[in-house]
């Protein structure tokens, strides 16, 4: 059976999911992993569909891409340990570019990552793996060096898991 | 619950402006005070009558721009509220116990427009001093209002709420009306 990364994009309105999932659905496809969030009032989604995705017809008044993909294991899925990233300060280009090259300096993988902008205040959160091997003390070093050069305040934490 | 000297009024205070992230003060060390000082006493009756107006449950003395370790708190108002010392202002405070932890979601005034899921204990104890007479003060807090000084603690430590969020999709975005704040 193929697989396909789909990207959906388009103005935010009720219902919106409710359309591309059931288009999905019934062209027999199925959704296996899926990711949503809104974009400067846009909805964007990525999904994972194992089988037939429909024509881009069937969505209509929406950017919707369809690219076969072999389902692979992430290096950020379940090897090293995860830690959680907050940047804050003022906006200002480069934060992320920085902050990602500092972290895959260390072979840390980021598996998730939200940015927000309020006013001036720029905020970056990211879910982190790294190697259980990284030195973590000279990584926040390195952090904090590259947060004072964006003028910036960071944190580095593990992750905590609340298993139940 | 608060335990010590009788709680002293203060002198009327004047509301003051709220700072806003980015803002250095936010996120410096706050130093010590003398509770004693006419200065400090005047600061925490402006934090009162800014904590009033802006009808939030908790303000620390850097959202004015004071970088002093001095806060004030009345969860009261507040539905997840259980015990409750009522409104009071502290300087100096520090954290001497703390247990029972949860997550949840939490504001400030000083980051509109964002929450974010914060782990915090829901039984704490702390010590200070009151602003005027210096006397000792002890807050035994749980709940809502144990959440709320924790969170003026972090200011004074010159640490927001977004430093301590569980993860990427531990923050959301309100409408800056809809926030509950915490401070």
């Amino acid at each position: 059976m193929s697989w396909s990364a789909v990207t959906v994009l388009g103005a935010d309105r009720p219902g919106v999911i409710a359309e591309v999932t059931s288009a999905i659905t019934r062209s027999g496809a199925n959704i296996e992993d899926s990711a949503m969030t809104l974009l400067g009032g846009h909805v964007a989604m990525m999904l994972l569909v194992s089988g037939e995705v429909p024509p881009a017809s069937a969505f209509p008044g929406l950017t919707v891409t369809a690219t076969e993909v072999t389902p692979r294991r992430s290096a950020g899925d379940t090897a090293g340990l995860g830690y959680v990233l907050t940047v804050h300060g003022p906006d200002r280009p480069g934060i992320v570019s920085e902050i990602s090259g500092a972290l895959a300096g260390a072979s840390g993988v980021v598996t998730g990552m939200t940015t927000h902008l309020c006013g001036r205040l720029y905020v970056l959160i990211a879910d982190v793996r790294l190697p259980e091997k990284v030195d973590v003390a000279a990584l926040m070093r390195h952090l904090s060096a590259v947060g004072a050069g964006l003028g910036c305040e960071i944190t580095f934490r593990p992750a905590e898991a609340e298993v139940l | 619950m608060a335990a010590g000297a009788p709680r002293e009024a203060l002198p009327g205070g004047v509301c003051r402006e709220l700072i806003g992230a980015p803002h250095p003060v936010l996120t410096a060390k706050a130093l010590p005070v003398d509770p004693t000082d006419p200065q400090v006493v005047a600061a925490a009756a402006d934090l009162l009558a800014t904590m009033r107006r802006s009808r939030c449950t908790g303000l620390a003395a850097p959202q004015i721009g004071l970088g002093w370790r001095l806060f004030s708190v009345d969860a009261g108002r507040h539905p997840a509220t259980r015990s409750c010392a009522g409104e009071f202002v502290v300087a100096n405070p520090r954290l001497v116990s703390a247990s029972h932890w949860e997550t949840a979601r939490e504001g400030c005034l000083s980051v509109p427009g964002l929450t974010g899921g914060v782990p915090r204990a829901t039984r704490i104890t702390i010590q200070g001093e009151h602003p005027g007479s210096g006397a000792p003060l002890t807050v035994h807090a749980d709940a809502f209002e144990a959440r709320c000084i924790q969170h003026q603690l972090d200011h004074l430590d010159g640490v927001l709420f977004l430093d301590r969020v569980t993860g990427t999709r531990a923050v959301y975005r309100v409408a800056q009306k809809a926030v509950r704040q915490v401070t």
